[in-house]
């Protein structure tokens, strides 16, 4: 239930990044979320549609990557996809130590902008 | 055109997260989040632990749930500063909320801060509080497959801790296969069995507690120093 709280959060960064940006559009915001990161992709889609609903973020598109669990060996340094269900075990030389290097995301990562048209 | 932004999607509550981490070091204060379902035996872990400390000892509790103050009640016959956080739907603490509470309890270190989290184990999970640690709850009640189902939470627990273990008679929960799931998750996740009820294993929660206080306060010195 927290993704009204998430939703809410890009938001607030969308404006804050937005008032850099005088007179430009924001089309979409490009977000990254982790498989570990507990949100739920359509509860922070209705989130995220409430929240915008009549308001000037109408237009805006939310544009989620979604990351997979990846673990690193710390024997071989191979880099690995792990299941959420899978105990991680290098598939290179077999170790079973590991670190988490992604599934845990939940970043803002960029802006779609549409330039207002420059006056000539 | 697309700008590049890179930021947490939590931005805010961290950088005030990182801030409150900052301060609970510098003071010296041992900062650890309970986290576990609803009915799970936070609250009556934490009687027992508050019940072993010395009244000389520094401690502090904050306690969060949507509505009520039963539990600041429960807790507060111990000797030692409780304070309810009536999260009013919220379904979650966050940074702002430990921020606030703390101020206005005027809680000051070296001490131990004891958080006990709203009743979820999926929301309390993306909100760091500046704790030095957080702990998982789970009871025998709930099913061995818990970590499988909500990943986020035993992934970034130091500990995990199956409670009620005095109903494990009655019941089918292979304490077992509830670690083996929790590993496969976090596989360096510390675990601990214990009834608040009959106190088995309780010293072994205190004596974890014990040693983590012991190994933060001496990086503390170190760096404060």
């Amino acid at each position: 239930m927290h993704e009204v709280g998430i939703a809410s959060s890009i938001l607030e960064c969308v404006a804050a990044e937005a008032q850099r940006h005088p007179g430009a559009q924001v089309l979409a915001v490009g977000v990254r979320i982790g498989e570990l990161a507990a949100v739920d992709k359509d509860a922070l889609d209705f989130a995220f549609e409430a929240l915008t609903r009549d308001t000037e973020w109408q237009h805006l598109k939310l544009q989620v990557e979604w990351c997979p669990r990846r673990h690193k060996c710390l024997a071989c340094s191979q880099e690995f996809p792990v299941a959420i269900l899978d105990l991680p075990a290098c598939p290179k030389c077999g170790s079973e130590h590991s670190t988490c290097i992604g599934g845990t995301e939940l970043d803002i990562a960029y802006l779609e902008l549409e330039e207002a048209c420059a006056k000539s | 055109m697309r700008e590049i932004v890179e930021k947490k999607v939590l931005s805010e509550n961290d950088r005030l997260a990182a801030e409150l981490r900052g301060r609970f070091r510098e003071q010296n204060i041992l900062c650890v989040n309970l986290i576990s379902s609803p009915g799970s035996g936070k609250t009556a872990l934490l009687e027992k632990t508050l019940a072993s400390f010395a009244p000389t000892q520094t401690v502090a509790v904050l306690t969060g749930d949507v509505q009520t103050d039963n539990d600041a009640r429960r807790l507060s016959g111990y000797g030692f500063p409780v304070r309810q956080i009536v999260t009013g739907g919220t379904c979650h603490l966050d940074a702002r909320m430990i921020d606030r509470h703390l101020a206005e309890m005027g809680f000051r270190g070296p001490g131990l801060l004891l958080v006990e989290n709203v009743g979820n184990l999926v929301c309390p999970s993306s909100y760091d509080l500046g704790e030095a640690a957080k702990v998982v709850l789970l009871s025998v009640t709930e099913g061995e497959d818990k970590p499988l189902k909500y990943p986020g939470i035993f992934h970034r627990a130091s500990l995990m801790i199956v409670t009620k273990t005095d109903l494990l008679p009655y019941l089918d929960f292979n304490p077992a296969l509830a670690l083996d799931n929790a590993r496969k998750v976090h596989p360096e996740i510390e675990h601990i069995a214990l009834s608040s009820r009959t106190g088995d294993g309780v010293d072994q929660w205190l004596r974890w507690l014990d040693a983590l206080q012991h190994k933060y306060q001496q990086a503390s010195a170190a760096i404060n120093s």
